[in-house]
């Protein structure tokens, strides 16, 4: 294994970004006939299924909540989408994501509008190369606004990260796997509020500082792209002739 | 933008101030701004704001006329999917038969259409539908269709506009269900005509003069018929 590998060469990073530069991502919205509303995203080398079913009658009964709706997103890696076979299934990792991201969407749907009904979320990893959660994140919140469920904001996620001793956006595998510190964020582009925060690793209060303050320049850059691709899907929709 | 296509408009979408318009429906109000909640169509006026939804599912109203599917029959009550998000309480003093207390079987059962009014939704969304009212009844025969419930409106067209075309020109008796559901009952070729119709309505929802552009279309291929 290699371990004195170099993260950064003269400013440029191993996939030759800048260091405050995201990796390519290609959103479409509305790929399944099926579900709701869907999306699928690819973020560098993630590729990303999103599938919302719902609002509809939550079971089992003891779940449903008589005010509110409750969101269930599951979040699950498929067993090819990492160099070793994955174990298919939940296990601890995406349970806890799942988790977060359930939390996360719970604050923008208008969960008030649906009492006593679900409103389940998929989120299949077909592709994994780091930041899978915030690239799931990414997609289900486009699919929720394609599934035309009343939302406070379009949810956007985004991480920042620690290498070579310096802050840098959108960390990529190698960068997660060698690098010091990793920061996925989840924002409310809108307002600003913060969804999703975890941190994995060590950065001091100004490196923290500095990465959440490019974590969120990320997001409203992907922000921008999720729009587009809701628009360019509904647009199309409206020039058949 | 031309008037040719209607402006359409995302989540958090910023409309308007309070101050100077009031808010409608698809639409909310934080700290004196009004946003859109929906994807949906815009429809402004100078007094006022409302997104028409352009997706999602079918949010029942009392006397709403729908098309249900039942699930279960139980002892004194029959549950039916009328495509909401909660399935609908049908109840036995709602129907039209004399119903024994457990022989609810013999009258509707799992699987059975029936067309049905909206009679009750509670605070809690609890939905509950009759079939007595004029012309409701169990459904034998003829097509169901489903289709994207807010696109319904368009389909009926202004009073009624392009459900009695359809009805004229292809002789075909049709129901349209509020939640999005569309039962179609005549000949072959009719009901072929009517779905096709429905479909390409569904496709261009959007447009304006729609019901002239359908109507114009329904008499060329009533031509080549005759």
């Amino acid at each position: 294994m290699k371990t004195d590998i170099k993260l950064i060469q003269d400013g440029k990073r191993l996939d030759n970004r800048r260091l405050d530069e995201l990796r390519p991502i290609k959103i479409e919205a509305g790929v399944l006939h099926r579900a709701e509303g869907s999306c699928y995203l690819e973020w560098g080398g993630n590729k990303v299924i999103a599938a919302v079913y719902g609002p509809r009658e939550a079971v089992p009964r003891h779940t449903q909540n008589p005010l509110r709706a409750i969101v269930n997103a599951r979040y699950n890696m498929a067993a090819f989408s990492v160099d070793d076979r994955k174990r298919p299934g939940p296990d601890r990792r995406s349970r806890e994501i799942s988790k977060v991201i359930s939390e996360a969407l719970e604050n923008i749907i208008i969960v008030e509008r649906y009492p006593r009904a679900s409103i389940d979320v998929n989120i299949e990893i077909l592709d994994a190369e780091a930041g899978t959660r915030c690239a799931g994140l990414t997609a289900a919140a486009v699919a929720l606004v394609d599934a035309g469920i009343p939302m406070k904001d379009i949810p956007v996620s985004c991480a920042a990260g620690k290498i070579e001793g310096q802050v840098v956006l959108d960390l990529g595998k190698d960068e997660d796997n060698y690098g010091q510190a990793d920061l996925p964020i989840a924002i409310s582009p809108r307002t600003g509020q913060i969804l999703l925060l975890q941190m994995d690793g060590h950065l001091t209060l100004d490196e923290f500082n500095q990465a959440l303050d490019l974590a969120i320049k990320g997001c409203y850059t992907i922000s921008e792209m999720q729009k587009k691709a809701i628009m360019e899907k509904y647009q199309k929709v409206e020039e058949v002739k | 933008m031309t008037k040719e296509q209607r402006e359409i408009v995302i989540p958090s979408q910023l409309l308007g101030d309070v101050k100077n318009k009031k808010a409608g429906r698809g639409t909310f109000v934080e700290k004196g701004k009004i946003y859109a909640e929906i994807l949906g169509v815009l429809n402004a006026s100078s007094e006022h704001v409302d997104v028409i939804p352009i997706k999602g599912r079918y949010d029942p109203v009392q006397q709403d006329f729908v098309i249900g599917i039942i699930i279960e029959a139980m002892q004194s009550s029959w549950l039916v999917d009328i495509n909401a998000a909660y399935p609908a309480l049908l109840h036995v003093n709602e129907v039209p038969w004399d119903v024994d207390f457990g022989e609810t079987e013999k009258y509707l059962n799992t699987g059975d259409c029936v067309m049905a009014k909206v009679s009750q939704v509670d605070q809690e969304k609890k939905l509950q539908i009759t079939l007595k009212d004029r012309n409701l009844y169990k459904v034998k025969g003829g097509r169901l269709i489903d289709i994207e419930p807010q696109k319904v409106p368009r389909i009926i067209g202004k009073k009624g506009s392009m459900i009695s075309l359809l009805k004229k020109y292809t002789g075909c008796r049709i129901f349209v269900g509020q939640n999005g559901r569309i039962w179609i009952d005549g000949s072959y070729e009719g009901i072929k005509k009517v779905i096709d119709t429905i479909y390409l309505i569904e496709k261009k929802s959007l447009s304006y003069g729609l019901t002239n552009k359908i109507e114009d279309l329904l008499k060329i291929n009533a031509k080549e018929v005759h």
